[in-house]
């Protein structure tokens, strides 16, 4: 994975509250058998007309949302489905980060394996980036702040395991297999087999 | 020191390395449940690295999500019935599996069927596994007392690979359901109206454990059904204590220890329920004695009404009214009566015999609306067979429905089983999210009885007048 230190970006804001994994990638999508070009999927059904033109309205179709790294969104984004599709295609499309009150803990821990930042903001900073598109925001993995436009900054929650993956790119897998032995013991300590 | 949640119990019996602060325990998982839409990407992680799988003996895997439901008699003949894209995703499946040892249930199986249907009715479905799956229905299965819960890819090759996660501990929350069930309103009504009162994401960062007499008197399946939409409540897991109904169920199938070894299971499993002094983080309770069966409105499980009821009057609120835009329904109008062009009953949330025959017991001697295309997608193939010894599957085609082979089906359309555009759905499934049946399709969320009766009449019906109730 690759390392994510600093994202320095203006922002693409879609307010809705609830927008599940289905509305990030419709699950006609999910037949592919690789991670790449999900991108251009992403927001399917919101972001092109039946005829496959792209809504000019619709945020990710607005001038500057092409280069943006930071997506804001209403409260509870990614519920729903587990489809690690969904973050891939935001990945895809350029988001380092995604801002919100509450991000759904499936969504949440598949971001964080793709190097997607999950930032969790009070509703007074929430409010003001929902009324404020394309503000200039940045947000810092190491300080684990959002600094706004204004200079103000909010911490947000990341456990420091995250962080450091987020930080050094770390391959989790990796660290899973450095855990052979202790598995291995597991195995045949247990006092029942499943 | 208070007691042990059910939770507590089976996360404690399954840490590798405990959590610190600098790190995440590593889980261990007693059973992974793989399908062939989340795993392809999570097999070339494991090429890419020339890893094997660790423990195929603990990997079940099927077809479901982009698996037709019409017959595939041989392999050759799916590329006639299915896209090119999903043929090529389910041949892909069979090549992994066979590449890496794993025993797959497949179009030659009987026991081939909705991931998280298989899995109980095959008894690998224990009270105290953990179990994941690249699905977030996993929750489904802890109606038994097992943790399950759904990953994305990354993780199903971790699972796949060391037989572990990385977790931090989530917190507890207990959902007290009290009072008596009226006739007529069963386990969907009961979850739907859970979610309407918490919220899609009232759950979030949380387990939940249903407690009270009301699960206590409901079967296995009624319990799977409330688990299954946990998800849909925001939490991570949702689980239910076992008890005797649990053992009842699981005795006899193939895949549960035998002899000694079964009594023994038993006195752990008997043992796992939460501590008369266990602390929950959070406590929800909700009183069952008044409910209706209940219907969604609008695009999440959380806009729900009873059947009788009307949508709650316009707030101003950006996400109410696009929902609304969506369905094509008004503020304030009357679920009764609104006109319904397709009607599916399937899905790992209502597929199961138990559901099957609800719905016949509707259907019988009756016949489904003129203007109404209505669809039963059994759970599994063994639940195809069973129903079809019963003789339901001629009750459904009597009335003019389809009777299909199993599948998820037109649960999140991705097998070609698709609701058209512009399109009423009432179905048995889990998600009413936008698109989520076929582009805008519009889906109204609701039990099997109340499917039935939407069929029937041709339009949102009451269940309960065309049943004894």
């Amino acid at each position: 994975m690759e390392k994510v230190t600093r994202i320095e970006s203006a922002t693409v804001v879609m307010p809705q509250t609830d927008i599940d994994t289905d509305q990030i990638m419709p699950a006609r999508f999910l037949t592919t058998t690789t991670k790449e070009g999900l991108g251009d999927a992403a927001f399917s059904d919101w972001r092109y007309d039946d005829d496959g033109k792209p809504i000019p309205d619709f945020p990710l179709n607005r001038p500057g949302a092409a280069g943006s790294k930071v997506l804001v969104a209403g409260n509870n984004f990614g519920c729903g489905s587990s489809r690690e599709h969904a973050p891939w295609g935001i990945v895809d499309f350029g988001f380092r980060a995604v801002i919100s009150t509450q991000i759904a803990d499936i969504f949440r821990n598949n971001s964080l394996k793709n190097g997607l930042v999950p930032v969790i903001v009070p509703d007074d900073v929430h409010a003001w980036l929902l009324a404020n598109p394309g503000a200039k925001v940045t947000v810092d993995v190491a300080s684990k702040t959002l600094t706004l436009p204004d200079g103000r900054s909010v911490e947000f929650p990341l456990d420091g395991f995250s962080q450091h993956c987020l930080l050094e790119g770390v391959d989790q897998l990796g660290y899973l297999q450095s855990q052979d032995a202790a598995i291995d013991q597991f195995e045949k300590a247990r006092s029942w087999q499943p | 020191m208070s007691g042990q949640t059910l939770f507590e119990k089976v996360w404690q019996d399954h840490i590798v390395v405990p959590e610190s602060d600098a790190n995440p325990a590593v889980l261990y998982i007693d059973l992974h449940l793989i399908h062939e839409v989340t795993t392809p990407q999570a097999f070339d992680v494991l090429r890419e690295r020339g890893l094997p799988v660790r423990r195929p003996d603990l990997t079940l895997a099927t077809m479901d999500h982009s698996t037709p439901t019409v017959p595939v008699p041989t392999l050759g003949d799916l590329d006639i019935v299915a896209e090119p894209a999903a043929a090529g995703q389910i041949r892909q499946m069979i090549d992994n599996c066979n590449e890496f040892g794993i025993a797959l249930e497949g179009f030659e199986s009987q026991h081939r069927g909705i991931v998280h249907v298989i899995g109980p009715e095959l008894g690998a479905t224990q009270p105290g596994k953990t179990m994941v799956c690249g699905d977030s229905h996993s929750s489904t299965h802890g109606a038994f007392g097992a943790l399950a819960f759904g990953i994305g890819s990354t993780e199903v090759g971790h699972v796949l690979a060391t037989q572990t996660l990385l977790q931090r501990r989530p917190k507890t929350m207990a959902i007290n359901i009290t009072g008596t069930l009226k006739p007529g309103v069963g386990a969907k009504d009961v979850v739907l109206a859970l979610i309407g009162q918490i919220g899609v994401d009232g759950g979030v960062g949380h387990v939940m454990e249903y407690r009270g007499s009301v699960i206590r008197s409901l079967s296995m399946e009624q319990r799977m059904t409330i688990c299954n939409m946990t998800i849909e409540g925001g939490a991570r897991a949702g689980m239910i204590a076992p008890d005797d109904t649990t053992v009842q169920y699981l005795s006899g199938r193939p895949r549960v220890p035998q002899g000694a070894d079964w009594d023994a299971a038993v006195a752990r499993w008997l043992a796992l329920p939460s501590d008369d002094d266990a602390h929950f983080d959070r406590e929800v309770s909700l009183d069952v004695s008044k409910l209706a069966p209940q219907v969604t409105f609008g695009t999440n499980p959380g806009m729900v009404v009873p059947v009788t009821g009307h949508i709650p009057a316009d707030t101003g609120d950006l996400s109410f009214r696009k929902a609304l835009d969506y369905m094509g329904l008004e503020a304030g109008q009357a679920m009764i009566g609104t006109p319904v062009d397709v009607v599916f009953v399937g899905s790992c949330t209502n597929s199961r015999l138990s559901d099957l025959r609800e719905t016949a017991a509707v259907l019988k001697g009756r016949k489904v609306s003129g203007q109404v295309r209505m669809l039963v997608v059994p759970g599994s193939q063994s639940i195809k067979q069973q129903a079809e010894a019963e003789g339901l599957d001629k009750i459904f085609t009597a009335a003019g429905a389809e009777w299909r082979e199993a599948g998820c089906s037109m649960c999140l359309g991705m097998n070609g089983d698709v609701v058209p555009p512009g399109k009423l759905c009432v179905s048995t499934s889990n998600r009413n999210f936008e698109g989520r049946q076929g582009v805008g399709a519009r889906t109204v969320l609701a039990s099997p009885q109340t499917a039935a009766a939407a069929a029937i009449a041709g339009s949102i019906a009451d269940p309960r007048e065309l049943t004894n109730h």
